[in-house]
């Protein structure tokens, strides 16, 4: 008898929980910092409480290199997520050549993107022979130099507003025990020069170098006062100062440990956590201070293609959290909590804090394409490398730097 | 003795080749069956993956094994990519050190553990006990005990001594001998438990024997006991090296390559290539490599050791 009692019971679990119509989606993405965490739950709960399916969150650690290839890995091995976070840019381009992508092109006429997307080259990486294949559903830059009030109070200086006066004061911070940059280990040097490239180099400069791959370019001098940059970072930069992760870098310069810090707009969602407040606890200086356009990419959306028999309820949940992601309400709610900046046009960022009311000054400028937008993983691999090498090895000179930097844009693609 | 083999070894040549066919077919054919669905998965998995590898490793695939024949083009880059050769220097370096150090370390330890001590089960537990430990936790451990300022370094510092410095792991020229701390913490004690398995299985009357002769026990170790083991050393040796080529964990998670590039190995390379960079034919050039490596090490011995036993009989 018990037996028919629970076969009942779960008869009726079943038959219950198919009849509200509600989908479970598996979500994968790479935002696992304090921050990060915070404007990603944003998108689930707008998804849940408008469709009513259930978002299930499988955040993975290690970013981009440690996170995109267990995602590339899943689709191609035949084991899709039901949509995942991906970098705008060129990492998925054979996933959607494949056909392992999604083709959103319906739903995109549907809502008729082309009208509020903010930059059209943000579509550019999403589509391929004329269909649309991902959303991007944020513009985040790598443009920025963070800086310490508290460091900068206790050497008596101003805080800097260029990139050298920040220089300039290296000997001062120094002296006084202050950490003059502070960094974490592994990838976040590989975003350094691409940042000193815009800032000291120059839009000329970065299109030439990322979207023309002109060797010239990288051997004449603009980008020699790059690479001598990245030397200047080299030297107050040791490795027994470096930090596990970059959100401790937010750490330190909120605690006046550290001056200041090259990194992506993300840290400031970490800031904000931590309760830093621009202007008081921390500068924000786009394009360290010299460039009136930001190199950005962003991430993307993307929703691999389900196999045979998927249940239409999933297939359905996929359709509504591709036009949810980009509605004017989880756009705000989620790049609020981001610190990157919404794709949308019209979406009233009256809220949003100082640092980027700066960024959406220079948005109108246009957008500059930035290396993870531009170049292909392998290239942006070589580069990571290359980086990672010169700041951890003193031996290699400048010289040798911009010449490796010319052969690796030299065979890029 | 291992003259005899080598010698016999030469001898064996065309002469003996009908018989070693009838061999290979016929004697214990009902064992041969019964290991037929595993020689399929070897034939299968092992070989026929293998080959995979290699046919794509001359092709100029990305993300998808799709791409076109481009000759040694992947294998061009690679030798020209400053860090796949440092990493084969780490990783000789590493192996040297590791296998010599893994085997003298684990005898000794385990002639210590074979002089009849009391307590024996509890030390040998202790010793074993790391090995239970994956790489993953190792690095992790060893990386806050070697970090300088919350480590070591800066215990014995805050304890007074002041001038006292560790820090071989932000140190590029000393990151390698760090790696080797913590793999030899690791692997130290199964290599003690399987030497320790081979004294104890030495006839305690070569032991009476000896000692009758007058003969020092430490030479009765040197030269009788340890040419006794050989098939325990050969074990040993093959499991240690397995490992040494194999070595990837233990340095994402101690050093992740670093300081710079200076702990980087060729697992490494082949993984960031492969999957973070979306280039598998890079990847799988340098994987082809470290296969051929170590062919280079095993197919020699592998002849000397089974090639021989065959003509013995």
């Amino acid at each position: 008898m018990k037996k028919y009692a629970v076969v009942a019971a779960m008869a009726t679990a079943f038959l219950s929980s198919t009849a509200i119509n509600a989908a479970e989606l598996e979500v994968t993405h790479w935002w696992t910092s304090a921050g990060e965490a915070a404007a990603v739950a944003e998108f689930a709960r707008v998804f849940e409480e408008q469709t009513g399916h259930t978002w299930v969150d499988s955040a993975l650690s290690g970013s981009g290199t440690g996170a995109n290839p267990v995602i590339i890995s899943r689709i191609i091995g035949g084991d899709p997520m039901g949509a995942t976070q991906m970098n705008t840019g060129r990492d998925a381009e054979e996933l959607i050549q494949a056909g392992l992508m999604r083709d959103l092109t319906d739903i995109a006429e549907e809502l008729n993107i082309n009208e509020f997307y903010v930059d059209q080259s943000l579509l550019e990486p999403c589509t391929y022979e004329g269909r649309i294949y991902c959303f991007p559903v944020n513009i985040h830059s790598w443009d920025w130099l963070w800086l310490s009030t508290a460091a900068y109070e206790e050497i008596g200086q101003p805080v800097p507003t260029t990139w050298d006066e920040y220089v300039a004061s290296w000997p001062a911070l120094e002296e006084a025990g202050i950490l003059p940059f502070g960094l974490a280990t592994g990838w976040p040097i590989a975003g350094v020069p691409g940042v000193l490239l815009s800032g000291i180099g120059g839009s000329e400069l970065v299109l030439a170098v990322n979207r023309d791959k002109d060797v010239e370019a990288v051997r004449g001098p603009e980008f020699r006062k790059v690479a001598e940059a990245m030397d200047a970072i080299r030297s107050v930069v040791s490795p027994d100062t470096m930090v596990p992760a970059f959100a401790d870098v937010g750490n330190q310069i909120l605690a006046g440990e550290a001056a200041g810090n090259i990194h992506g707009d993300w840290l400031q969602g970490d800031l904000q956590v931590a309760g830093g407040v621009p202007g008081e606890d921390y500068e924000c200086l786009p394009a360290l201070g010299m460039n009136d356009q930001l190199t950005g990419g962003g991430d993307a959306f993307y929703f691999p293609v389900l196999p045979e028999g998927t249940d239409p309820e999933v297939l359905e949940a996929q359709t509504e959290l591709a036009k949810i992601l980009i509605s004017p309400e989880a756009q705000l709610a989620f790049n609020l909590k981001k610190g990157s900046m919404p794709i949308r046009t019209d979406v009233d960022l009256s809220q949003a804090n100082a640092c980027m009311q700066k960024a959406l000054k220079l948005l109108e400028n246009g957008l500059l394409p930035s290396g993870d937008f531009a170049l292909s993983s392998d290239t942006q691999q070589q580069l990571q490398d290359l980086n990672i090498e010169f700041l951890g090895d003193d031996s290699i000179t400048v010289d040798d730097y911009v010449e490796r930097y010319a052969s690796i844009i030299e065979t890029a693609d | 003795m291992a003259d005899m083999t080598v010698e016999q070894a030469r001898k064996g040549g065309a002469g003996s080749l009908t018989r070693f066919l009838r061999n290979i077919f016929l004697r214990n054919l009902s064992a041969k069956i019964a290991a037929a669905p595993m020689m399929a998965t070897v034939l299968v998995v092992f070989v026929g993956c293998t080959i995979w590898t290699i046919w794509y490793s001359f092709t100029n695939s990305r993300l998808l094994p799709s791409g076109d024949f481009v000759g040694f083009e992947q294998y061009q880059r690679l030798f020209a990519t400053r860090r796949w050769n440092v990493s084969v220097t780490n990783l000789v370096t590493y192996g040297a050190f590791s296998l010599v150090f893994t085997m003298v370390f684990g005898f000794l330890l385990a002639v210590l553990m074979d002089q009849k001590i009391r307590f024996e089960n509890a030390f040998r537990t202790i010793m074993l006990y790391p090995f239970a430990l994956s790489f993953i936790v190792t690095g992790l451990v060893w990386q806050w005990i070697m970090n300088p300022s919350l480590g070591l370094q800066g215990t014995m510092r805050n304890l007074g001594w002041t001038g006292f410095t560790f820090d071989w792991l932000t140190n590029p020229r000393m990151v390698l001998y760090a790696l080797l701390i913590a793999g030899l913490w690791q692997g130290v004690g199964f290599v003690m438990i399987l030497m320790l398995a081979g004294l104890r299985g030495i006839d305690g009357e070569i032991w009476k024997a000896a000692r009758v002769d007058g003969i020092p026990t430490w030479r009765t170790y040197l030269s009788i006991v340890l040419p006794m083991m050989r098939g325990v050393l050969v074990t040993a040796v093959v499991l240690v090296g397995s490992g040494i080529v194999r070595l990837y964990d233990l340095v994402v998670a101690l050093t992740d390559g670093g300081p710079g590039i200076a702990s980087e190995v060729p697992a490494k390379y082949v993984y960031n290539y492969m999957f973070g960079a979306g280039n598998i034919a890079q990847g799988l050039a340098a994987s082809t490599m470290m296969l051929l490596t170590v062919m280079i090490i095993i197919i020699p011995w592998a002849y000397l050791e089974f090639g021989g036993k065959g003509n013995r009989k």
